[in-house]
């Protein structure tokens, strides 16, 4: 926001308060309110005046206070924002940051993980980083794409990874993914939290040699990295805190099933949450989202077949 | 696995859930000739009395595991040696055919062709017993060889190998990938002696095998107007059980008809009791199931099997239901345990769990195996008579048909025949004439129907 002035951030509480999870801390006080608004109780307004800003030329930053919240603006996105480029030629370049996911009993209306909704809308680009260092080098592309990005921030992270940041301006770009480690048996796909979960599990079988492949943005993916991992192990499990039914791993299954096929050893394994919603309690929420032990059970059952 | 001349008999697997088995009889002694696929030894395991074919030619030098003793899959049973010739001419010839025999001795298996799968039809479970069993170098293994995955398949047709001659070290004896890609890079001479030169011709192969396996052969021509489709694995496990049924078993039926009268009044009374208390749909093949478990008390044989030249009755029932999956396409037969334990309203709950989780494909291996007595109810389609096929190796199978209002002759109380509007329905027994004689097929039969027809009020 130093660097360019055409970024504004828009959205409830991200001003006086500084978010809801104080991501925006200090932004008012030394951009003004004119730049960092705080908008009324309305993900549509906050969509719509977002892309309107977009149209005459401004970068926009809008959150969403939660990311379940963004059904409310469904119709500017999906029905605007996504389409105005392909319609009118207008860029519409804004960014939507997403607080997403659970793991601390927020329920059914604060612990989803949306992203692939909306990595099934064409026009929209979809970002789920998982280290701090992707968080800001992503945020940067996000705000620079022309294109409307949805920037999903795992609740889970904020407070719980630390990880060292570049102080200097980078970028990382949209598409690709990151080998978090390298493996010979087998594969995990994720993004987001999952990531260390993924890790943590790998960790636990001394015995197999497990390949991590950070997906970092759902849309687009970086289908090339993940089949050339594929066709090394032909072992592959893909791993997300969404539910299962429908879920990007889906995706990425029948693609690499489609394409990859001569080279698997074993079916597609996809480890998810069940199709319901988010629960409440501690207890059922943990056997909703996938644990550690479910990954390490998952990777024996494929390192076994 | 040979070494040098020396070929090792092992204790074959017998599906991943079995971990042992019991050397029954040697059919040879030391110092005997003993040809490659010729049975050299009976071994049983807690359900299945089975022959293991001699992993190769030559005389039986030791047996190291005597009659009578349980010994874990894998262990060393016998050599033989120093035999004239340990088949070293057309290797995979001679060992392949030799498990293919071996397979019948994977009779317990639901495990092996199912292992990949959450749901396994049972029909596959007996059709293990037939399924080859492929390697001999690994016969601790057990196996469903059969199934190559996609990358397998192609590295086998890049490099001009037959998967059958790979070790496999995955689930059920699989070939994994790692398997074929070290047996590339290390060549066959990792292989054992007998099994070292080239790889397999497929005709030899095919011409040593005992039983006509489905070749390869080339796809059907059609006339116009015809469609095709191959078989999935539960039609070729259906297909090959059936026939092995009717081949094994003298099957014989015998039908009665019960008056259901007092089951139907009962039922009335009970079904939106237990439906509101429990949510379980009272039904008339929980009466006829709780009437059969208590019959086959009384009637043991039916219950039993022969296993070899013995009988062997159980004092317990695992009382398997034919479950129809969608659209009248396959079937499977999961198998509710220690029947004899269950009240009328536990035989509802677990015919319902079991029938939805057959159609959810949520049944675990053990769901569909250890069956001693099995249930088709093909009467909920309305027919009223029919000869189902035994689940081997049980020695019988209750069809229980649809109850239909017929004019009956009943006595009155003053002891003048009328006619009267009865419920009735049709049961029939197809039993293994083997074990079970006419009048003791009748006999369970009668006590069935007298079981049914006097159903008080207060049994459950």
């Amino acid at each position: 926001m130093r660097r360019d002035k055409r970024v504004i951030v828009i959205g409830e509480d991200v001003g006086v308060y500084g978010g809801a999870f104080k991501v925006t801390l200090g932004f008012q006080e030394e951009f003004g309110p004119w730049r960092v608004i705080d908008a009324p109780l309305s993900e549509t307004a906050i969509l719509g005046g977002a892309t309107g800003a977009a149209i005459v030329g401004m970068r926009p930053v809008a959150e969403m206070q939660f990311a379940d919240f963004i059904s409310c603006g469904w119709d500017h996105l999906v029905t605007v924002a996504a389409k105005q480029r392909w319609r009118a030629g207008t860029p519409i370049p804004i960014t939507v940051r997403l607080p997403s996911g659970g793991g601390f009993s927020g329920g059914p209306f604060h612990s989803q993980n949306p992203e692939s909704s909306f990595a099934h809308i064409p026009g929209l680009k979809c970002v789920c980083p998982a280290t701090p260092a992707d968080a800001k080098g992503l945020l940067i592309s996000a705000i620079e794409d022309p294109n409307p990005v949805l920037f999903f921030e795992h609740k889970h992270l904020y407070r719980r990874v630390k990880g060292e940041v570049p102080d200097e301006r980078y970028t990382t770009p949209i598409g690709e993914a990151r080998l978090h480690q390298e493996g010979d048996d087998l594969t995990v796909v994720t993004w987001g939290a999952m990531l260390y979960t993924a890790a943590e599990a790998a960790a636990k079988l001394d015995d197999l040699s497990v390949e991590i492949l950070d997906l970092r943005t759902v849309m687009p993916w970086d289908k090339e990295a993940v089949l050339a991992s594929v066709r090394k192990t032909s072992k592959v499990l893909i791993l997300h805190e969404d539910t299962k039914s429908g879920g990007f791993g889906a995706e990425i299954a029948a693609t690499i099933a489609e394409e990859a096929f001569a080279d698997l050893d074993a079916p597609i394994k996809r480890i998810a949450a069940p199709d319901t919603p988010v629960p409440f309690s501690p207890p059922l929420e943990r056997a909703f989202i996938p644990q550690v032990d479910d990954v390490v059970a998952g990777l024996r059952e494929l390192a076994d077949y | 696995m040979a070494t040098g001349t020396a070929v090792d008999v092992v204790m074959p697997q017998m599906g991943v859930s079995v971990s042992e088995g019991t050397v029954t009889r040697w059919l040879k002694s030391i110092g005997d000739h003993v040809d490659a696929d010729e049975s050299i030894v009976e071994i049983s395991t807690d359900k299945v009395d089975t022959e293991v074919p001699s992993p190769g030619s030559g005389t039986l030098s030791e047996i190291l595991v005597e009659e009578g003793q349980t010994v874990e899959v894998g262990t060393l049973l016998g050599r033989i040696g120093e035999g004239p010739v340990v088949e070293a001419a057309p290797p995979p010839a001679a060992t392949q055919p030799a498990a293919d025999e071996a397979a019948p001795a994977a009779s317990e298996s639901v495990a092996a062709p199912v292992a990949p799968q959450p749901a396994p039809p049972p029909a596959q479970r007996e059709s293990v017993e037939t399924e080859p069993a492929r390697e001999l170098e690994h016969a601790g293994n057990g196996h469903d060889r059969a199934f190559v995955s996609p990358v397998v398949a192609r590295i086998a047709t890049e490099h001009g190998i037959d998967p059958a001659t790979v070790p496999g070290s995955g689930r059920g004896g699989r070939v994994t990938k790692k398997d074929i890609v070290s047996f590339i890079e290390e060549g066959p001479a990792q292989t054992p002696p007998e099994a070292t030169t080239a790889r397999p011709e497929p005709a030899p192969r095919q011409a040593a095998q005992p039983q006509p396996r489905p070749a390869p052969a080339a796809p059907p021509t059609l006339e116009p107007g015809e469609a095709i489709e191959p078989m999935n694995a539960m039609r070729r496990g259906i297909a090959e059980h059936m026939r092995r049924s009717l081949d094994t078993a003298a099957h014989v039926t015998s039908a009665i008809e019960v008056d259901m009268s007092r089951v139907v009044a009962i039922r009335e009374r009970l079904k939106p009791e237990l439906q509101r208390s429990y949510g379980v749909n009272l039904t008339y093949l929980s009466f006829v199931a709780r009437a059969t478990v208590e019959t086959l008390r009384d009637w043991p044989w039916v219950n039993a099997e022969l296993r070899g030249e013995s009988i062997v009755t159980h004092n317990y029932v695992n009382l398997g239901f034919a479950v129809a999956l969608e659209g009248g396409k396959g079937l499977i037969v999961p198998v509710l345990k220690h029947a004899e334990g269950l009240n009328l309203l536990g035989m509802a709950r677990g015919v319902a769990d079991l029938a939805e989780r057959a159609r959810t494909k949520k049944l675990l291996p053990d769901d569909v195996q250890g069956g001693t007595f099995t249930i088709t109810n093909p009467g909920s389609f309305g027919t009223f008579h029919g000869t189902p096929v035994i689940n081997q190796p049980q020695s019988g199978i209750l069809g229980t048909y649809a109850v239909v209002k017929r004019a009956w002759v009943i006595r009155d109380e003053n002891g003048n025949d009328a006619l009267a509007i009865r419920p009735i329905m049709n049961l029939t027994l197809t039993y293994d004439h083997r074990l079970v004689d006419g009048a003791y097929a009748g006999g369970f039969l009668r006590e069935l129907r007298e079981k049914l027809e006097t159903w008080g009020e207060t049994d459950y």
